[in-house]
C-alpha cells in the first residue's frame, strides 16, 4: 500500500499508515517545514560574490543554485537557522525578523 | 478433534517459557538478566550455544538497552523477544510505549516481582501494572503450562494483522517461575507451524521498499491519531485472543479465552483473581462448592485489553463480587487495579454486584488457602446481608 500525502491534513485516524512508518521513500518535499522560521535570510545580490559557501552549508538544501549562482532561498524548507548568514565569507546574509519582513511584503 | 503429540515434561516455569522460545526460534532475543527472569534467557542462551535455535543473541548491558535492541530488530521485520521483572521492566519504561507506538509485535515473558523500596524479590503484579497504560497486551499464567501456552500464543495474537502489538506474558515470580511443575509441551515442529513465520508489514531491511521508523510526528501533529489507531488495535486484540486461544485448544486439547469461569451459573458470589493464586482459589471454591455453598470464580487470563463486557456478562447476576489484587493503585482508596477496571465496567449495568477488593500477597505475603476461606466467608456475608463493611481489604497483613 503506498500513502500519498500530499492530503495528509485531511487524513482521518483510519487513514495513517500504523506505527507511523514513512514508507514513500522522499516525500519530505511534501512535507513542508518553512514554518518553523522566525529569522528569515536576506541577500545582498551586489555583495555577493557567488562562493557558493552557503549553498553547501545550509542543512536543509533550501538554497537553490543554477548555473553555479544562488538563485534564491526555498523559504518552504528554510528553517531560519541562520548558517549561511554565519559562514558567508562576505557578510552577504542578513536574517530579519521574519514578522517584520513579512509586515514589509504585505 | 486430533491431539498433536505432546511430551510430559516436569519443568521450572523459567524452563517452560525457555523451551516456549525455542520453539518458537526468534531471530533476535536481547535480554539482560534479573531475578527471578534470569534462568529464562540463561535456558535460552544454552540453546543457542548448543545450536537448537538460529537466533541472535544479544548480551546488552541494560533492560533499557534491551527494549531498544528490541525495536530495532523488530523494526528490522525480525521475531524478536525479550524477558524481564520488576525493575528491569521499570527500566524499559520509555522503550514500551515505543515499541507500541511503533506497532513492533515483540514477546516479552515478564516474571511478576514486586518494584522496590524497600528491596524485595518476590512475586507480586505491581510491576507489570504499573506499565498497564503502556500499549501491550497482558496476558496472565497460572503455571508453568499456562506460562508456555500463552509465550506460544502471544507470538501470534502480537503478530495478527489487525493487532501488531507488543505483548507481555506474566508469571509469578518463584511461585510459578522456580517451582517444578508437570506440563506438556508440545512437539518442537508442531510449535513452529503454529507460530508459522513473522511476516512484517514493514521492514528496515526491505530495500526494495524503503521505509522511515520512528520518525518525528510532524508539526502539524498526527500523534492523536497514531494514539487512537493502537486503541483500535486492542478492540481487535478481544477476538484474536479468543481465536488464537480456539486453535490453540483444537491443537492441544487446552482451549484459551479471556478468562476461565468456574461455576458461575448457579453461585451467588465469586472471586476474580489472576495469576498463580487463581489455583489455590479453585481449591478453596471447589471444596466449598462440595459443601453446598454457592461460590464460582473467575480466572482473569487477559487483563490488557480489559474484556470489560465479558466480565460485565458473567457475573451481573451474582449478589457479591470479591476482587483479588496482587497490586495497590495507591489512589487513596480506589483499591486494586483489577478492582477498579471492573467497577468502571460496571457503571452503565442496571444488575451489578456489590463488590469488594482483597489485596493480598505484596512483596511474595503468602496467599494459604485459610486466607482466601476467610475472604469467601466474608464475601457469602456481604451476598447474604446485602451490605459491605469494608470496600477495600488487605488480606494476610499484619493488622
Amino acid at each position: 500500500m503506498s500513502w500519498d500525502i500530499s492530503k495528509i491534513d485531511k487524513w482521518t485516524w483510519k487513514d495513517h499508515p500504523p506505527g507511523a512508518v514513512i514508507k514513500d521513500p522522499g516525500n519530505s518535499r511534501q512535507f513542508k517545514t518553512g514554518g518553523w522560521r522566525t529569522l528569515r535570510p536576506i541577500r545582498d545580490e551586489e555583495i555577493c560574490n557567488q562562493c557558493l559557501i552557503c549553498f553547501m552549508f545550509c542543512p536543509d538544501s533550501a538554497i537553490k543554485a543554477e548555473g553555479e549562482k544562488i538563485t534564491t532561498f526555498d523559504l518552504d524548507f528554510c528553517k531560519g537557522c541562520g548558517i549561511c548568514a554565519e559562514e558567508c565569507p562576505q557578510n552577504a546574509i542578513e536574517m530579519v525578523d521574519e514578522a517584520e519582513v513579512q509586515d514589509t511584503v504585505e | 478433534m486430533v491431539i498433536a503429540k505432546s511430551n510430559t515434561l516436569a519443568l521450572q516455569g523459567t524452563e517452560a517459557v525457555a523451551l516456549a522460545m525455542k520453539q518458537i526460534n526468534p531471530d533476535m532475543v536481547a535480554a539482560y538478566p534479573i531475578t527471578p527472569q534470569t534462568e529464562i534467557v540463561q535456558g535460552f542462551s544454552q540453546f543457542v550455544a548448543d545450536g537448537d535455535v538460529d537466533t541472535h543473541l544479544v548480551n546488552v548491558e541494560s533492560e533499557h538497552s534491551a527494549m531498544s535492541a528490541c525495536i530495532g530488530g523488530a523494526a528490522a521485520g525480525g521475531r524478536v523477544m525479550t524477558a524481564t521483572s520488576s525493575q528491569g521492566l521499570a527500566l524499559m519504561w520509555e522503550l514500551l510505549y515505543i515499541a507500541s507506538g511503533l506497532r513492533l509485535p515483540i514477546v516479552m515473558p515478564n516474571v511478576n516481582r514486586a518494584l522496590s523500596a524497600p528491596i524485595n524479590i518476590h512475586c507480586d503484579h505491581s510491576d507489570s501494572m504499573g506499565a498497564r497504560d503502556a500499549g501491550w497486551i497482558h496476558l496472565f499464567s497460572e503455571n508453568a503450562q499456562e506460562a508456555y501456552d500463552n509465550t506460544l500464543q502471544a507470538v501470534r495474537i502480537s503478530e495478527h494483522p489487525q493487532v501488531r502489538l507488543p505483548a507481555m506474558v506474566m508469571l509469578d515470580g518463584f511461585i510459578i517461575s522456580h517451582s517444578l511443575d508437570r506440563m506438556e509441551s508440545l512437539e518442537d515442529s508442531t510449535a513452529k507451524e503454529f507460530v508459522d513465520v513473522f511476516k512484517p508489514e514493514f521492514s528496515l531491511l526491505d530495500a526494495k521498499t524503503p521505509t522511515c521508523i520512528g520518525a518525528f510526528d510532524g508539526l502539524y501533529g498526527y500523534f492523536f491519531e497514531f494514539k487512537r489507531q493502537q486503541e483500535e488495535a486492542m478492540r481487535n486484540a478481544f477476538q484474536v485472543v479468543k481465536d488464537v486461544g480456539q486453535e490453540y485448544g483444537e491443537l492441544t486439547g487446552r482451549s484459551y479465552g479471556v478468562f476461565e469461569a468456574l461455576g458461575l451459573e448457579d453461585a451467588e458470589f465469586a472471586i476474580i483473581v489472576l495469576g498463580s493464586a487463581a489455583g489455590t482459589v479453585r481449591h478453596e471454591v471447589e471444596c466449598m462448592r462440595s459443601r453446598g455453598i454457592p461460590i464460582g470464580m473467575i480466572k482473569l487470563r487477559l487483563f490488557r485489553p480489559f474484556p470489560a463486557k465479558e466480565l460485565v456478562e458473567a457475573v451481573s447476576h451474582l449478589k457479591a463480587v470479591a476482587v483479588f489484587d496482587r497490586s495497590d493503585t495507591f489512589a487513596g482508596g480506589m483499591g486494586g487495579p483489577v478492582f477498579t477496571d471492573l467497577r468502571s465496567a460496571f457503571y452503565e449495568s442496571e444488575k451489578k454486584p456489590l463488590m469488594v477488593n482483597y489485596i493480598y500477597g505484596l512483596g511474595g505475603r503468602d496467599l494459604p488457602v485459610e486466607l482466601i476461606n476467610k475472604a469467601a466467608t466474608e464475601l457469602q456475608q456481604v451476598a447474604q446481608s446485602g451490605q459491605v463493611k469494608e470496600k477495600i481489604n488487605y488480606l494476610g497483613l499484619k493488622e
